[in-house]
């Protein structure tokens, strides 16, 4: 019988089928979306700006050129100047990056608060979840912007770093009610029961193995709080509530343009259509990253072409 | 984009049709578009169906065995490629508009899908539906279709059909909603139903039931059935004539007599010495198929089960052989060396390696001179039903266990059995999570859960692992299998680099090689899976691994595998396992000793063989029965105890013993001793020496 057993080819290669690894998967599928990856280009591009361009001239957001007052763009001063004879262009690349820096600290704390109150609420379930969903319900009904406003005063001349954090803490919520949601369902999965069985700590899960598995998650929700954030100290500093003179954002260039839209437009229109442009690639790059990451999305399937 | 066509004389579409057929299809081709590339799902599947006939189709998932028959329905989505020719009645079906189609479905061919939930529409009555479903395709009225529906429930065996006619989907339990599915098939008189796996998402006992329903059904219509599935059981005793797919492709057919007792390709012999047997006592070796299944995107050239094949020759890598008629009229087989299987008679031990794993030296001392790694004693787990989202309220109890007992000792392999709802899951959950138990007593390793502080449990979790039904979900997707397997060893403060070397002695136990430890889980077929989380089972040395249906999510041919590699670890490492199961033939092959659940309770214990051989409880006889061979004689020789209804509800128990509502012994017994089953709650009484049954009126009947 062992005569017929044997063979005279060795064992082929095992072809399982390309194997492709997850995040390159996701890039091909965000690369099909062109509007997503012209956002990532064209926020790319504002950073770049916000932080090389107030070098390219030799105007800082402070300086006054009082021979200049009130003119239109020209090639000694690109976005033209205020009464006071301040530069619009080092003005607008000062309020971009206060603005966009804020914009994504505030993301970056809000969806962090998020993630640990949300996971923590739904693993421990209990008390703990009573407590902490408790606090989301109560601070979804305080009315955010009019409890920052009173406040801010108060933190007048202090680091614009309380601002965010005050943006950051009325931010999370809904957040954090998905995530705990996401908790319930992944702290039943197996993997979880496992690392649960062989005694790994209630934290190590939790950082090691539940946050993981929503990241992709909380990586949309990050990059779509960005635009949010931004909006919102646009609206404060706009009322005077946010950025606090003689530092200056995109909402308090907009708000002390405005009152000149028609006579001196380039006041309000570089800073307008720069947050306007700002907003919507965050967005558009947050919509791209969820069909890309999100594997029952059709709105990339409709595309797939065969080889 | 082209299609190659498969290496074999093309049949000619415009042939005539075969002479009687019913149906008849030919050289199907099946391609969709995907993400990595166009996946060949079928390549050149043909068959005719004869009137009344049973045609069996086995494959494993991605055979290409559910694809051909939505093809045939012409359910598939717009975006696939078939080319081939589906006749029926001698009439073209494929490049028929959907309206036309939609006239053939259900009239000409009616469908049963296997999840009989998302095949009905939750918020029509089931009698509506299968009205519906009646006047779509005949001119009656709305009473006439009304009473129609009634008349098929009534064939279905629903009882109270006038009643439950106007129940919805959800009200029914899962056979009660595949017996509607069947009853809205054969609604109008098909000439042939196409059964997709009907019986996959029910229990044994139930599915005997659709089983019997669906051979009714075809008395009644005369339908030919085409019946799809992984089970080769249910194929030994339900078909006339089986199509093996592998790859997309038919790699043996013929009648079933031929594909169980003259198999002659190897992928089929393979399969068919993976099945441990229910009806066997001593252990015989399980053959694995190494490997896994093709992807079916660029495949290859040759053939497709070459990599996997240990007869594989040179030229098995360059052509893929065509299906060659064999020495029996009708039996086909692809294989190049099919001839050379014929004259020596290989059976599967002859091709496939079968490793015989022996008992760990500790189980040859007698059973009760070893120590008990687990005792479990009176344990009770109660859920409260609540309602109210504000003011909760108790409005119920569900007693998920209900005080059962049972020992593992050293070296030895429990398997706990019994269907969904029965407890076995509950149980597990409350021997693994270390608390004190509502009720009842647990003791891992001598140490009682009771007592038990926190660094006590921590000490007690080293000697107790698990390991999952479902190999995907067990595995966190985020973590190289590296982490995966040295997170037990941190938790304990194993050193890096001593957990390094302890990985790759890990992989290497379970037959997997260190490159594997940088790889992802999805990087992983599922078998390989599982053998990953075994390994990590294994990671802390422990001395008892409680094994939660471990191989029930994995394809037939993986499963031997699997099976041999815990057998050969129990021997190795002197394990214990407490393996929970539904299946009662890898118990049987696996285990030393049985426990039987029904309802919370244990309806029967002791030793495999005696319970196997010599079942004394109803119950057992019946779920031992229900459980089809995979033998076509021995099948049709077979007499099922069918169980009537379902299971009750674990929140409402009946009094007494709780069997009695289903109880075949119980509704022959005379009054006078029916009462005793009524008011009185059977224990569990000795039958012989390690062996016993909680019946009043215990009878061994030998079922198998």
């Amino acid at each position: 019988m062992t005569v017929i057993k044997e063979t005279d080819v060795t064992a082929p290669e095992f072809d399982e089928g390309e194997v492709i690894s997850r995040g390159r998967l996701v890039w091909r599928r965000f690369r099909r979306r062109r509007l997503a990856v012209a956002g990532i280009g064209v926020i790319a591009l504002l950073f770049l700006m916000a932080f090389v361009g107030p070098h390219l001239v030799k105007w800082s957001y402070t300086d006054q050129d009082l021979v200049h007052g009130l003119e239109g763009p020209s090639m000694r001063h690109w976005f033209g100047t205020t009464q006071l004879g301040q530069d619009v262009f080092a003005q607008t690349m000062r309020g971009l990056q206060k603005s966009l820096v804020i914009g994504l600290l505030t993301a970056f704390f809000s969806t962090g608060t998020a993630a640990v109150v949300g996971s923590c609420a739904g693993y421990f379930g209990g008390w703990v979840d009573r407590i902490l969903m408790w606090i989301v319900d109560l601070l979804l009904v305080l009315p955010s912007f009019l409890i920052i406003a009173i406040l801010s005063p108060r933190f007048r001349g202090k680091t614009w770093l309380l601002f965010v954090i005050l943006l950051a803490a009325f931010s999370w919520m809904i957040t954090a009610r998905i995530v705990r949601g996401l908790t319930l369902s992944l702290r039943e999965r197996e993997f979880v029961q496992a690392a649960r069985f062989t005694g790994v700590p209630s934290r190590k899960i939790i950082f090691r193995h539940l946050l993981p598995n929503m990241s992709s998650f909380l990586i949309i929700d990050a990059t779509l709080n960005v635009g949010g954030a931004i909006l919102a100290e646009t609206g404060l500093s706009y009322f005077g509530f946010g950025v606090q003179t003689p530092d200056v954002s995109l909402g308090t260039l907009i708000a002390d343009g405005q009152a000149s839209f028609l006579t001196y437009p380039w006041l309000f229109l570089f800073a307008a259509s720069i947050l306007v442009i700002a907003v919507l690639s965050v967005n558009v790059v947050g919509d791209g990253l969820r069909d890309a990451l999100d594997p029952n999305s059709t709105a990339v399937r409709a595309r797939t072409r065969t080889k | 984009m082209s299609v190659e066509l498969p290496a074999e004389t093309p049949i000619d579409r415009f042939a005539a049709p075969t002479p009687g057929a019913v149906l008849e299809v030919r050289n199907l081709l099946v391609s969709f578009p995907s993400e990595s590339g166009t996946v060949t799902a079928v390549r050149g599947l043909s068959y005719a169906l004869a009137p009344g006939e049973v045609l069996g189709i086995v494959g494993e998932s991605g055979s290409g065995k559910s694809v051909s028959s939505l093809a045939v329905m012409g359910l598939l989505p717009s975006t696939t490629r078939i080319s081939g020719s589906v006749l029926f009645r001698g009439r073209e079906l494929l490049g028929l508009a959907d309206k036309e189609f939609s006239e053939l479905r259900g009239e000409g061919i009616s469908m049963v899908f296997q999840d009989p939930l998302s095949a009905l529409t939750p918020v029509y009555t089931v009698g509506d539906q299968i009205a519906e479903a009646v006047r779509i395709h005949r001119d009656v009225g709305r009473d006439e279709a009304a009473r129609k529906a009634v008349e098929l429930l009534d064939l279905v065996g629903i009882p109270n059909a006038k009643e439950r006619v106007r129940g919805f989907p959800h009200e029914f339990s899962g056979g009660m909603r595949q017996r509607v599915m069947i009853a809205m098939a054969i609604a109008n008189d098909p000439d042939v139903i196409i059964a997709d796996e009907p019986t996959t998402a029910l229990d044994v006992t139930v599915q005997a039931q659709i089983l019997e329903v669906l051979k009714t059904a075809q008395q009644a219509t005369g339908a030919a059935i085409v019946m799809i599935t992984h089970d080769l059981g249910i194929i030994a005793g339900f078909a006339d004539r089986v199509v093996v797919m592998y790859a997309g492709r038919p790699v043996e057919t013929g009648t079933v007599d031929d594909i169980f007792y003259r198999p002659r390709m190897p992928y089929t012999l393979g399969l068919l010495g993976s099945l441990p047997r229910l009806d066997r006592a001593e252990r015989q070796p399980l053959t694995p198929v190494e490997g896994s299944p093709p992807s079916l995107v660029d495949l290859p050239p040759g053939c497709p089960f070459a990599p996997r094949c240990p007869m594989r020759l040179s030229v098995c890598l360059e052509l893929e052989p065509d299906l060659d008629p064999t020495r029996h009229p009708g039996h086909r087989a692809a294989c190049h060396r099919h001839p050379e299987i014929e004259e020596q008679g290989l059976t599967a031990t002859d091709v496939f390696p079968a490793p015989v794993a022996g008992e760990p030296p500790v189980a040859r001392r007698p059973r009760l001179e070893r120590s008990a790694v687990l005792e479990v004693d009176g344990l009770v787990r109660r859920f409260p039903l609540t309602r109210g989202a504000v003011f909760r309220r108790t409005v119920g109890t569900v007693h998920a266990v209900d005080g059962i007992s049972f020992d593992i000792r050293e070296g030895e392999t429990l398997g706990l059995v019994g269907e969904s709802g029965c407890g076995k899951t509950t149980t597990i959950n409350e021997i693994l999570s270390l608390v004190k138990p509502q009720d009842g007593r647990i003791a891992v390793l001598g140490r009682e859960t009771n007592k038990i502080d926190r660094a006590g449990r921590r000490d007690v979790r080293r000697d107790l692992s698990v390991v999952f039904q479902d190999p995907m979900a067990s595995l966190d997707p985020r973590l190289p299998v590296a982490d995966i397997l040295g997170e037990p060893l941190r938790t304990y403060g194993v050193r890096k680099e001593q957990r390094m070397t302890r990985v790759r002695e890990l992989l290497r136990l379970v037959g997997l090689g260190p490159e594997h430890a940088a790889r992802y889980p999805a990087e992983f077929s599922g078998g390989q899976r599982q053998r990953i989380c075994i390994a990590r089972a294994l990671a802390l040395e422990p001395k008892l691994i409680v094994l939660d249906e471990p191989v029930s999510a994995l394809d037939v041919s993986i499963r031997a595998g699997v099976i041999n590699l815990l057998e050969q670890l129990r021997e190795k490492l002197s394990l214990s396992y407490l393996f929970v199961a539904h299946d009662l033939s890898v118990v049987r092959h696996i285990a030393n000793r049985v426990a039987v659940m029904y309802l919370g309770r244990i309806a029967e214990i002791g030793d495999v063989d005696k319970v196997f051989d010599a079942p004394a409880h109803p119950y057992t006889q019946a779920l031992l029965s229900a459980i089809p061979l995979p033998d076509p004689h021995r099948e049709r020789e077979r007499r099922r105890i069918v169980l009537q209804g379902d299971l009750p509800s674990p929140a409402d128990p009946p009094s007494g013993c709780r069997f009695r509502t289903r109880c075949p012994l119980f509704a022959t017994l005379p009054g006078d001793r029916a009462q005793r089953c009524i008011d009185e709650e059977p224990a569990v009484t000795s039958q012989g020496p390690d062996h016993g049954a909680a019946c009043h009126y215990a009878q061994v009947k030998t079922v198998l």
